[in-house]
């Protein structure tokens, strides 16, 4: 496509190939440049994939009988995850997680941050900047070892500021936990995605709408939204993914207590590697995909289309 | 702020229009009064305020982990802290703890080196020349690592690692991780390599070098920003990752500090705070400095790649 755009192409496609070509590389080598890489993906990415589709019709197993002597059980494995209602709860879980702590949390949060900071600069936002990035770049099992000190039952800094000493966040109220901890991990990238949209943002129709006598909410309701229309949902898609996906709040409360916080991912965890069900896990695993599959299809449509 | 600068603009056409009409949007344009300026003023102040719980919402957590580790005898909370640097001795004491920092060294700059040399070769073989079905393959590929992720993929990998013996090795990490980066690395070099100018290589294939001293001694120098920005990306990437060690290393010595971490506040009975605070600070600095250092370079590119 790109060539296209050259204008010293002159329309033979002979000529275009070799001015293209200009380290003379050629087709061979140029797949062999190419080969190591696409072997390393065939094989860790595509493979997984596929093999998810075989194994979840299986009911291979780590160990027992089923270990040795492998059956191919067509669809009993989604038959019995479909009737099972752990994973339903599992589903209903991960719908809530997803749509408060990713579209709703993560979203409006970061938004409110990147619009109210808009106009405030120096060491002010700086530090606002910073503390809610960090929260974002420290390594998984550190930032949940800090929320399991902060919500500590007997020591810890929150029930020491709330003054409510011996009460257990984690385990009365473990999902309001998690939604609240992956706002707090995840919203420096809305917070910046929203921040560079602002900033694109023509101050002249702001302008020309603040002459007119629009509210602070009519500028972003008339003027901001329509403009960044695209950007929230690239966001949206962009972090239902990824919060999805995440298997950070295993770290925290290892889907605990009694299945409460067991969010899709974790569920799939604990069915095949401690549970030993490879093929349930795998079946299970399937359904993820599909769903990725949708949002991502969805995403690069809506990219597309932007551009 | 917004308001201040254009309230002079508001006002002097609030003068001449004022007495004609009364439709709502000349109603705002009245003279401000002392109330509105008490109600701008205690709008401000409440705006200030809500800034700062929300600054608190999120630096609360964090500050234990700057605190702690200086802390003589730290307790889950943040108090006021006895200063001391005795924390980051006992670390050496710790028979897994440096250990676990050097595989973290060695999968983050393995997995970086992998992603980075094959990434190149891929990436330099797809901007030059017109494999047929490229773009096919460069959206295919994307498309295939945004939706198999570790999550999704853990049981196919787990076992695909079982079988072809990789499971508790270094290199089995570093693959798997490798690949679910490359895509994307090869996406961000043939950007880099398609801005190289093409008149760089023609003179030095007019002097004969050979395809492979073009690209080592001609493409690569010049997309030297590019090869840099990737290979940095991919060890912040990998750092911090707790799933794929988690599930594919059970030998606590070959285990990086993403798990140690974890390993250490959930197995170990009567967590020792003193070397869990020094270790979660020192395993948590490298990615913080490299952020603030490289976000400031590249800006958002860097930040929206990151953790995807």
């Amino acid at each position: 496509m790109k060539s296209f755009d050259a204008p010293a192409a002159g329309g033979r496609t002979p000529a275009r190939r070799r001015a293209e070509d200009v380290a003379g590389l050629g087709r061979v080598r140029a797949l062999l440049f190419v080969a190591p890489a696409l072997v390393v993906i065939a094989l860790f990415l595509l493979f997984p994939a596929v093999w998810t589709i075989v194994l979840g019709l299986t009911d291979y197993r780590l160990t027992g009988v089923a270990a040795a002597n492998t059956q191919f059980v067509a669809g009993e494995n989604y038959t019995r995850a479909l009737s099972d209602p752990s994973f339903w709860n599992s589903l209903k879980l991960t719908v809530v997680f997803v749509a408060l702590s990713g579209v709703v949390g993560q979203s409006v949060v970061g938004f409110l941050l990147a619009w109210s900071t808009r106009h405030v600069a120096g060491w002010a936002r700086t530090v606002l900047e910073s503390v809610v990035l960090a929260a974002w770049v420290i390594p998984g099992s550190v930032v949940s070892f800090l929320w399991i000190a902060l919500l500590d039952r007997r020591g810890g800094t929150l029930n020491m500021l709330l003054h409510m000493p011996g009460k257990a966040w984690l385990i009365e109220h473990p999902m309001t936990v998690i939604v609240i901890f992956n706002i707090w991990c995840g919203t420096a990238f809305s917070m910046q995605l929203f921040s560079s949209a602002l900033s694109a943002v023509p101050p002249s129709q702001l302008e020309s709408a603040r002459m007119a006598g629009a509210s602070g909410w009519q500028q972003l309701r008339d003027v901001v939204l329509p403009t960044i229309r695209g950007h929230v949902l690239t966001n949206t898609l962009m972090i239902t993914l990824w919060t999805f996906n995440t298997f950070t709040p295993y770290l925290l409360t290892a889907g605990g207590p009694a299945g409460k916080t067991e969010i899709l991912s974790v569920y799939i965890y604990q069915t095949a590697i401690p549970g030993g069900q490879l093929g349930r896990g795998a079946a299970l695993s399937m359904i993820m995909l599909v769903i990725n599959l949708a949002i991502a299809l969805l995403y690069m449509r809506v990219g597309r289309k932007r551009s | 702020m917004s308001t201040d600068d254009t309230l002079p603009i508001v006002r002097d056409d609030a003068r001449g229009d004022a007495r004609q009409s009364a439709s709502p949007v000349h109603a705002i344009r009245r003279q401000p009064t002392i109330v509105d300026h008490g109600r701008h003023v205690a709008a401000r102040i409440l705006f200030v305020l809500l800034l700062v719980a929300v600054g608190a919402f999120f630096a609360l957590p964090l500050a234990w982990l700057f605190i702690a580790p200086f802390d003589a005898t730290p307790t889950m909370a943040v108090t006021w802290p006895d200063w001391t640097l005795a924390n980051f001795r006992r670390l050496a004491d710790n028979r897994y703890a440096l250990g676990s920092i050097l595989n973290s060294i060695l999968i983050a700059l393995g997995t970086a080196a992998v992603t980075t040399v094959l990434g190149t070769l891929a990436s330099y073989a797809l901007s030059r020349v017109r494999i047929p079905g490229r773009d096919g393959l460069l959206y295919g590929m994307l498309l295939l690592s945004s939706i198999v992720t570790g999550t999704a993929a853990m049981v196919p990998t787990f076992q695909l690692m079982n079988a072809i013996r990789l499971v508790n090795t270094h290199t089995g990490v570093i693959l798997v991780l490798a690949g679910g980066l490359l895509p994307t690395v090869i996406f961000i070099l043939k950007d880099f390599m398609d801005s190289v100018p093409k008149s760089y290589e023609e003179s030095a294939r007019m002097c004969g070098a050979r395809p492979h001293q073009v690209l080592g001694h001609v493409v690569m120098p010049v997309a030297r920003p590019g090869i840099a920005f990737v290979s940095i990306w991919a060890v912040v990437q990998v750092w911090g990752n707790f799933l794929v060690p988690y599930l594919l290393l059970r030998d606590p010595a070959s285990q990086p500090a993403a798990v140690l971490m974890y390993t250490f506040y959930t197995e170990s009975g009567q967590a020792d705070l003193r070397l869990i605070s020094a270790f979660a600070l020192i395993f948590a600095l490298p990615v913080l400095l490299i952020y603030f250092f490289v976000n400031r370079k590249f800006g958002f590119r860097f930040h929206g790649g990151i953790k995807s």
